[in-house]
């Protein structure tokens, strides 16, 4: 019988090798590089808000809600957000009354009545495109349309540059991203569930309305509210569809003010940070610091309506 | 009492409804097709009228200033180029680094807690990236970097966007390498693999597409970026030249300054025309990339 014995210095460094950890410093490296990276681009977002509170902080702590309560205007110590308070408001109402009932009926239709044709496939395709858009395009198509060609509409005495135009650009350039969402809200709701409204004889749309809908909600409302949030950061689609950043009146009724100018709390922080004097850099701070909040607790509500009603199948 | 077809084939009126709502629902999806339609109308109707009434020559002369009837397209194009080859060696760095962190390293508690932070930060507003590019990064990191620089310059506005796209290819890319199966983690460390071989030997290869179409999405994202340009790279209106230490113009800062009035000069008409066709170029541009990245997702997702 042939056995091989092995020498000492062999098995000497094998239990080296088995014994202890062995120093795995490329691998050490990598994994702190990796957190480096991560740290870093967490950083610079915390050093971003950090400055804008840092300076914006000073004016709330003269001013309170006299600078959300003022109108805009030439004077520092006079000028305030509430234009472009009441103007994204108004905006975001035409979002939600155009954005959401077209996007949501059309992820309906697509995850729902339609059969997997070349037509459905160019449409799928088209709308995931719609979303990669640069949202300035966007405020081109406003400019083109709602601005020029129906100006005589949408706002008889500005030349079209109206606040009717403005929404109608935001809410059809959210919609690909409301349908999105949405569509990917209605897939999650699986197939048995349909089935069984089926089975009962429900017809197609008593099986949406009754099942699928109720169960894809929080899915479809976490999406809307995001893409909300995202209309109401927008700024390049209304300088395009013609913003003012000057005076504005106020003393139009609501509806009266649809065909008027508008204003926008994006808008102001744009045109206040491009102001050469040095005091008004506090006050876009502070405008920034209003956004940022409302986007904030947008994007709260959506976690916690995601949380709350995530369900596992 | 047995049944005719007639009566199992329900009410009139049941069908006439399942009708109409079939019908209103397959309008909102024809909607969006209309849209992209019209997109392309209205830009395709001002572009080839500025192609064809705009000198030749004054495409390629020496500077982008439309109040002069200059549209030179070098200076626009090299501009968004140089922003957006800045922004890309920002953001894929950090944008990857993290993806792959979160998703190989993190434990799935952190993982919890930092995706939706990294979600949320993508949303920050391009305005207050803009704010931030003049308040910080141009005086404290360009003009300390480089002391000759202005404080409007290409570099600063091409880093405050590439700190724009850095969470969004961070999300991208994680998503995609979080949904490569753990079996083939499995594998691997089963094999003997160190953590870092398995990462950057089975999992980013296996994710390999859908990191390509994070890095695809930013670049269309950068492209298209418009608020940090304008408020940052100070082509206010004219620029020559596209040279990272100075100020200059993009496509998109272009428009967004033509249509702010710092360009329009009524009678020179076709500055408004202007916009379209920029806008023209910049819409082929990004749809292009959106078609590529497109092609990326499908590959990854039909694998696993």
């Amino acid at each position: 019988m042939a056995t091989v014995v092995p020498t000492s210095s062999a098995t000497a460094a094998v239990e080296r090798a088995l014994r202890g950890r062995r120093g795995d410093w490329k691998g050490v490296a990598f994994q702190a590089a990796l957190l480096a990276t991560l740290v870093t681009a967490l950083l610079i977002l915390t050093v971003l808000i950090g400055d804008v509170i840092r300076t914006g902080l000073p004016v709330f702590r003269e001013r309170g809600v006299d600078f959300i309560r003022s109108d805009l205007s030439s004077f520092a110590v006079r000028a305030g957000v509430w234009q472009g308070i009441l103007g994204s408001a108004t905006l975001m109402i035409f979002v939600v009354a155009i954005a959401f009932p077209v996007g949501i009926g059309a992820a309906v239709y697509i995850e729902e009545y339609a059969r997997d044709t070349r037509l459905t496939r160019l449409i799928n395709a088209n709308i995931r495109n719609l979303a990669g858009v640069p949202s300035i395009v966007y405020g081109l198509l406003g400019l083109a349309i709602f601005v020029k060609a129906l100006g005589a509409v949408t706002g008889p005495d500005v030349e079209g540059r109206s606040l009717i135009s403005a929404g109608l650009t935001l809410a059809i350039m959210v919609l690909p991203i409301v349908i999105i969402t949405s569509a990917e809200a209605l897939r999650a709701v699986p197939q048995s569930i349909r089935e069984a409204g089926y089975g009962v004889g429900a017809t197609r749309w008593e099986v949406i309305r009754s099942h699928v809908l109720p169960y894809a909600a929080p899915g479809i409302l976490t999406g809307t509210v995001l893409s909300l949030a995202r209309a109401m950061g927008e700024t390049a689609p209304l300088i395009l569809v013609g913003a003012t950043t000057g005076f504005l009146g106020s003393n139009a009724g609501f509806f009266e003010s649809f065909s008027e100018r508008f204003t926008a709390l994006p808008i102001i922080i744009f045109r206040w940070a491009s102001l050469p004097d040095e005091r008004f850099r506090a006050l876009t701070a502070a405008a920034i610091m209003v956004l940022l909040a409302v986007l904030l607790l947008m994007n709260s509500v959506a976690i916690v309506l995601r949380n709350r009603y995530d369900r596992k199948w | 009492m047995i049944a005719s077809p007639i009566d199992l084939s329900g009410s009139p009126a049941r069908h006439r409804r399942e009708r109409l709502v079939r019908g209103a629902f397959f309008g909102a999806a024809a909607l969006s097709v209309v849209v992209s339609a019209a997109i392309v109308a209205s830009l395709l109707g001002r572009a080839v009228t500025f192609a064809l009434d705009v000198e030749p020559g004054a495409l390629w002369t020496d500077g982008w200033s439309p109040r002069r009837g200059q549209y030179d397209l070098r200076t626009i194009m090299g501009g968004t180029l140089m922003v957006t080859a800045i922004s890309m060696v920002v953001a894929t760095p950090l944008g990857l680094g993290a993806a792959i962190y979160l998703s190989e390293y993190a434990g799935p508690r952190a993982r919890r807690r930092l995706k939706p932070i990294i979600e949320i930060l993508a949303g920050i507003p391009s305005v207050v990236m803009g704010f931030f590019a003049l308040a910080i990064v141009a005086p404290e990191l360009v003009q300390r970097l480089w002391d000759s620089a202005p404080l409007f310059t290409l570099m600063a506005a091409g880093i405050a966007v590439g700190i724009l796209v850095t969470p969004l290819v961070a999300s991208i890319a994680e998503d995609a390498m979080h949904a490569v199966p753990s079996a083939l983690r499995e594998a691997s460390v089963g094999l003997g693999a160190r953590r870092m071989t398995t990462t950057l030997r089975v999992v980013v290869p296996a994710a390999l597409s859908g990191i390509v179409a994070a890095l695809i999405i930013g670049v269309s994202r950068a492209v298209g970026e418009t608020m940090v340009v304008a408020m940052a790279a100070g082509g206010t209106g004219s620029a020559q030249g596209f040279l990272p230490l100075e100020p200059g113009q993009t496509m998109t800062g272009a428009m967004a300054s033509l249509a702010t009035g710092s360009d329009q000069v009524k009678g020179a008409e076709l500055t408004f025309e202007a916009i379209f066709f920029v806008g023209m170029l910049l819409f082929v541009l990004t749809f292009s990339l959106n078609v590529v990245s497109e092609r990326f997702v499908r590959r990854y997702r039909n694998r696993y």
